[in-house]
């Protein structure tokens, strides 16, 4: 993606929604759902739309966990690691998923914890790539991750 | 004529591969020549018999659980779409004693209707609390959620009716009703739940707010683990929008009232009230200091009703059906029913609909069956990751507000999450500590100091390093946390870890004559 064009499509995102009261939040992600994450070189943009300081929106883009600066694995695996998966195995699980992903080529998997999706009658719960999945076993988890191409 | 068969498209529903059954269902069921109407319900909150089809007969709807895809052809084999019998028959849905033995005043609807069919929600009673609302004053309205002895549903159990008066008289152009759906806690899922299963009901309750207090605009503050939420809701909006039940002059009563969901970022601190004003402005989520409230200076330095989702979709019934009807259920001070939400290690987890006055046994044998692995329960945590650890010889304390106070536990927006006896209290005690340190806003030093350093003291305790002063020094952090927090986040993180200690000291490796006081209320008195 040239810059140039990502400029253009920052800079309508910023327009689309700078007149609404509280902007900021709302810019970010749909910057996110449109990038896959946060352009550094976006914050002074961002910035001078909502006649705010860089550090002032630096400050906000790290402060939440949701947002990222940089651009996203091709598939990012979030394991619920809150306690209703933890007394359902959500540890040995983690372990499970780090032992399958190890060596694997660099941006290809992202392996997050998450606190509560949600599911936790249903524990433990993961989201793949905003899909949701509950009751993983091991074995679960490796008839997924053989689905999205990263079977061994 | 076409058969009408339910299969659910909430979240856990659709976790455990709603669609695919859905998608089995209408595949099977065009190859058999058979007219079917899916309709993608909300959960009936029965979550181990996701995904539960049901089907439409004459003697009532017949449920089917749990199916998954490779089910189907057998349920077709043996015409099912009738109501025929097969192994995973249960029966009437209504008949399931799960079901049958809770108060649904709230979750009435949820599992039965079409979510977004607005002429679903019509049949069902509903929109009839915001035509009671648009025929009295506002001073009226609050005055019956103030009767029905509404409490706030999100852990802090405020009157609601009391928060609304506030706001009410509060002389200001505009004024905001803010729905609190960030729903944190691990262990929940009675937000989402409904969010999802019966959304209107959130947007009439939030409409009534409104004409309460004089707010013409609301926010529905959504975390962003909740997408399939996000999109009911923007739906179910726009619907109520061009129906005139939001809008400019709402069922051409000249009253407006304006809705719009904003999507959180993933910060536990953001369901706390203020730190949520401020994420709403834009803004990092730092918790504010009170005063003012919220209720004088909510959001953008406006008077704002801040309120959870039950706590507001709690008040269509009370103006339905009046404010005796409500506080007709409960006990004590703890008026009408709470959504509870059995997690974790338990085998028949779900979201079960009582009056308070239930007991956590009851809760835990006659509706959850016991633990999941088979073993024996060991601790229950109650109130999500800021409530208190409760062994056995506290099961049978009725759950009601004061009670559960009394017990230095909370009962908090009804998340209960079971640990079977594998569970080791010291690790989960550091766990509370590390999400602390992981969440803490930053503003005040007990939390942000005192969590981590938690983590440190918990760590030194497991490895069993001058074990004796270290739990000293976990004690005095705790006193500190509890007394010198600016919020409930380092102020109530004492209650997971400080519960474990005192009820659980062996997992502390000491025993039961070591140092540990036994007395619980010892342990501080945060309220
Ligand atoms: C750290 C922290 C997290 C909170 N998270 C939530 C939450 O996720 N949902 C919620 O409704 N209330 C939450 N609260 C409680 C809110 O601050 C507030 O009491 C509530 O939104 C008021 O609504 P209610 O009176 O209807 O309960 C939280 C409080 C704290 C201190
Ligand atoms: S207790 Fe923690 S979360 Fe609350 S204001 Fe202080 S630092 Fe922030
Ligand atoms: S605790 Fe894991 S989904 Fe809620």
């Amino acid at each position: 993606m040239s810059l140039a064009y990502k400029h253009e499509q920052v800079a309508a995102i910023i327009a689309a929604q700078q007149g609404r009261p509280g902007a900021l939040l709302p810019i970010l992600h749909d910057m996110q759902d449109a990038l896959g994450f946060i352009p550094p070189d976006a914050v002074a943009l961002i910035a001078t739309a909502l006649n705010l300081t860089r550090a002032e929106v630096h400050g906000v883009i790290t402060f939440y966990h949701y947002f990222r600066s940089t651009s996203p694995a091709k598939h990012t695996i979030q394991i619920c690691c809150a306690e209703a998966c933890q007394s359902m195995g959500a540890e040995q699980l983690v372990k499970h998923a780090e032992k399958r992903l190890a060596g694997r080529k660099d941006g290809e998997y992202a392996l997050q914890p998450v606190y509560c999706l949600g599911l936790c009658a249903t524990s433990p719960a993961m989201m793949v790539n905003d899909k949701l999945h509950a009751r993983v076993t091991p074995e679960r988890f490796d008839r997924l991750l053989k689905k999205i191409g990263g079977g061994s | 004529m076409s058969v009408k068969i339910f299969v659910p498209g909430d979240s856990a529903a659709l976790a455990l591969g709603a669609d695919a059954v859905a998608q089995a269902i209408l595949a099977e069921a065009a190859r058999r020549k058979v007219d079917v109407n899916l309709v993608r319900n909300g959960s009936r909150g029965m979550l181990w018999l996701e995904t539960l089809v049901e089907v439409q007969t004459v003697k009532g709807r017949v449920a089917y659980g749990p199916v998954s895809e490779e089910d189907v052809v057998g349920l077709f084999e043996v015409n099912f779409h009738t109501g025929g019998k097969h192994a995973l028959c249960l029966g009437l849905t209504e008949e399931i004693p799960y079901l049958k033995r809770q108060e649904r005043l709230t979750f009435a609807r949820v599992g039965i209707t079409d979510p977004l069919s607005l002429e679903d929600y019509l049949a069902h009673d509903g929109y009839q609390g915001l035509r009671k609302a648009l025929d009295m004053q506002s001073a009226d309205i609050v005055q019956q959620v103030t009767d029905s002895g509404l409490r706030g549903r999100g852990g802090a159990a405020f009157p609601t009716g009391i928060k609304w008066r506030t706001v009410l008289n509060a002389a200001a152009t505009q004024k905001y009703v803010v729905c609190n759906a960030d729903e944190g806690d691990s262990g929940t899922f009675a937000d989402r739940m409904l969010m999802e299963g019966d959304p209107y009901l959130l947007i009439e309750g939030m409409t009534i707010a409104g004409l309460a207090v004089g707010a013409t605009q609301g926010y529905i503050y959504v975390r962003s683990e909740y997408p399939h939420s996000i999109t009911v809701l923007n739906e179910a909006i726009a619907v109520a929008r061009r129906a005139d039940y939001l809008g400019a002059n709402i069922l051409k009563s000249g009253k407006s009232f304006e809705l719009e969901v904003r999507k959180g970022a993933g910060s536990y601190v953001c369901g706390e009230e203020t730190a949520m004003l401020e994420s709403l402005e834009g803004k990092r989520g730092v918790v504010r200091t009170k005063p003012p409230l919220p209720a004088i200076a909510g959001v953008f330095g406006k008077p704002t009703v801040i309120n959870n989702v039950i706590s507001l979709a709690s008040v269509p019934i009370i103006l339905a059906k009046g404010a005796a009807f409500y506080k007709d259920y409960g006990m004590g001070r703890s008026r009408g029913t709470l959504p509870f939400q059995l997690a974790g290690n338990i085998k028949h987890g779900g979201l079960i609909e009582k009056a308070f006055g239930v007991t956590l046994r009851e809760l835990l044998y006659d509706f959850g069956g016991g633990s999941a692995s088979g073993r024996p329960i060991k601790a229950v945590q109650v109130g999500g990751p800021l409530g208190a650890y409760l062994p056995e010889s506290q099961w049978d304390t009725p759950l009601d507000y004061e009670a559960y106070t009394n017990l230095w536990a909370v009962l908090g927006h009804g998340g209960i999450v079971v640990h079977d006896d594998k569970a080791d209290l010291a690790k989960l005690a550091r766990y509370a500590m590390k999400f602390c340190a992981i969440e803490s806003c930053g503003k005040c030093t007990p939390c942000r100091i005192g969590a981590t350093r938690g983590v440190e003291v918990m760590d030194k305790i497991i490895a069993n390093q001058d074990r004796t002063a270290q739990i000293e020094l976990l004690r005095d952090l705790c006193d500190t946390m509890l007394n010198g927090s600016l919020c409930a986040m380092g102020g109530m993180t004492p209650y997971p870890v400080l519960s474990a200690l005192n009820h659980f000291p062996r997992d502390f490796g000491i025993g039961d004559f070591g140092i540990v006081k036994k007395d619980a209320a010892s342990g501080g008195h945060h309220a």
